[in-house]
């Protein structure tokens, strides 16, 4: 018996379900603002789809020009989004700043290991 | 192995990096690793794809992606992160409107005949059109109340919903006459316009409180869109993170309503807002007392011989951008000895989470972010409770007045620690329109005055304690 691809497709689906809501329910709350913004870059992926119909051969110039804004409005969701949630999570550290250099935008590598949790590891910069 | 295999595998390796994007995002130590994780799994993605065989215009695709890239960029380095909401929502609708145009130009490719195009990809087409029009158009109209380029008041008519599951109905049939054989394009472009209306008046009657509801519920709406695309063009890497998008969407939806204790059906058709307006007032000031007013000389000197003071921050808090002063205030009681956390209600700010970004932002260390469970148990033994332009989310008719229209919501029990001090700009009621008792309430006092202003003054006042 061979199943047929629509098949496999909807069990990747379900799965894909299950598994991003297990993963998912362990993001806390003081993330959740970088969980929107950074499920918001994976949507982008869309882009793929975007450059696969972009890539057809033989089109009608209008089409050609739907599939070319699809690209564009794709590589922003993308770019946009992986780079506002790296700004936004680099801004939470666990320990405030020696010098209170007041409301820089993008400093980084202020985070320490706290010696009281020391599993935790600081993420290499 | 087939050149096909090799950029399946590409995808599998993205589809993991995805999953491990959002498992990182389980603590801020993680996070930003993981992001980076999910941008190289996008990359690898992105470059599996350009090594399928048989793609063709190379060339333009590649210079509009060179184009496009650094708008996005720029766009989200140069945002504040009190417009993170409409940030969010843009990025929504681009989102939504890219997987729409996808579904267009593909139903050129496989539909040039009638009666060529299997139901299976005929469904999923229109799915990514309908989700992805309504969600780009939704998440515009969400962008421009937040930005305040429209009322955020809940815009209502007669008839309304009426209207709505009309043009809902309309564009289910045009869906199904277009599976049923009607393949020509001029049927799905209406089918695309008819759905952009729809996202247009389906955000419209919702009131600015409940953006955070309705940014996840259209955060959902892109993935499922991406989702349907990956049927199209059989595609596992676009189904996988469709559908992650989308339980990441559904999950922050349920708890946006659980949190203001309200369905999603409410949310939606309810127009809080408007509706309640007329029942406010029947609590207020029935037993006579009256509101205590307080200098921030008063104020200061309550904060620097308190022990434990605990800040409740609401959406006044950002709207003055007094999180830095908030932060220098708390620093100036820590140097004093007193113990500072606060208390971060999930719906303050106007998107899930946002109010530990805002103070994030101002350098406030996120262990001293506590969340409503973490933060309720403290509040008995607190001495100050410092609530700045937080108001619904402290209402204790919530909690003891079955007539109240958020009765029943969670809220923060400021009104259980020794004293609580609330700036606000009047006595106007908050978003929800609805009287507050805390106000009233013999240990509360009130610092009226704009949010950064007030704290602005304690600073002062507490530096000559």
């Amino acid at each position: 018996m061979h199943t047929s691809q629509i098949i496999v497709e909807l069990t990747v689906l379900v799965l894909a379900i299950f598994v991003g809501f297990e993963v998912i329910s362990k993001v806390p709350t003081m993330l959740h603002t970088p969980l929107m913004s950074g499920t918001n870059a994976i949507h982008g992926i869309v882009l793929v789809g975007a450059i696969v119909v972009a890539g057809l051969p033989h089109q009608s110039t209008w089409i050609r020009i739907v599939a070319l804004a699809a690209v564009a409005l794709g590589t922003m969701n993308v770019v946009g989004g992986f780079v506002v949630t790296d700004r936004m999570l680099g801004m939470f550290r666990r320990r405030a700043p020696v010098r209170d250099s007041g409301p820089v935008k993008g400093v980084r590598g202020n985070r320490e290991v706290s010696p009281t949790n020391p599993e935790v590891p600081d993420e290499p910069e | 192995m087939s050149r096909s295999d090799a950029i399946g595998l590409a995808y599998l390796v993205t589809i993991i990096a995805f999953i491990l994007a959002l498992r990182f995002l389980s603590s801020p130590t993680t996070a930003p690793l993981g992001n980076r994780i999910g941008a190289l799994g996008m990359a690898i993605a992105i470059g599996a794809t350009f090594a399928q065989a048989g793609l063709h215009n190379y060339w333009s695709i590649l210079i509009v992606m060179l184009v496009s890239a650094p708008i996005g960029a720029y766009a989200a380095r140069a945002v504040k992160m009190t417009a993170m909401p409409q940030m969010v929502a843009l990025f929504n609708g681009v989102g939504g409107g890219a997987a729409a145009l996808v579904a267009l130009s593909d139903f050129h490719q496989v539909a040039p005949e009638p009666g060529r195009i299997k139901a299976d990809v005929g469904i999923s087409i229109m799915l990514s059109a309908l989700i992805g029009s309504v969600s780009f158009a939704g998440s515009l109209v969400a962008f421009g109340k937040l930005q305040e380029l429209i009322s955020g008041r809940p815009i209502v008519y007669p008839g309304q919903k009426l209207v709505n599951g009309a043009l809902l109905t309309a564009l289910l049939v045009l869906a199904i006459v277009v599976l049923a054989g009607q393949q020509r394009q001029t049927l799905v472009i209406a089918l695309l316009c008819g759905a952009l209306l729809f996202g247009v008046l389906f955000v419209l009657p919702i009131g600015g409180a409940d953006m955070p509801v309705v940014i996840s519920l259209l955060n959902a709406f892109t993935g499922l869109a991406a989702a349907a695309t990956g049927f199209v063009l059989h595609n596992n890497v676009l189904i996988v993170s469709g559908m992650l998008v989308g339980a990441s969407g559904t999950l922050l939806t349920m708890l946006m309503g659980r949190a203001m204790n309200r369905s999603l059906a409410n949310v939606l058709f309810g127009a809080f807002g408007q509706v309640v307006a007329g029942t406010a007032g029947a609590a207020a000031g029935v037993d006579g007392a009256s509101v205590r007013s307080a200098t921030a000389e008063d104020v200061a000197v309550m904060l620097a011989y308190a022990k434990k003071v605990v800040v409740v921050p609401g959406y006044g808090l950002a709207v003055a951008q007094a999180q830095h002063d908030v932060r220098t205030l708390a620093d100036l009681l820590e140097q004093r000895g007193v113990e500072v956390t606060y208390a971060i209600h999930p719906v303050a700010g106007r998107m899930p989470g946002h109010m530990n970004v805002l103070l994030a932002e101002a350098n406030v260390p996120y262990p001293q972010l506590k969340e409503m469970d973490e933060a309720n148990p403290e509040f008995p033994r607190t001495d100050v409770a410092l609530v700045i332009g937080a108001n619904d989310v402290v209402n204790p008719d919530a909690r003891s007045n079955a007539g109240s229209p958020i009765y029943g919501m969670p809220i923060l029990n400021v009104d259980e620690s020794k004293q609580v001090v609330v700036l606000k700009r009047s006595m106007n009621p908050g978003f929800a329109g609805i009287d507050n008792p805390l106000f009233l309430n013999p240990r509360t006092v009130m610092l009226f005055g704009d949010a950064k202003d007030s704290v602005e003054k304690l600073i002062g006042s507490v530096k000559n304690v």
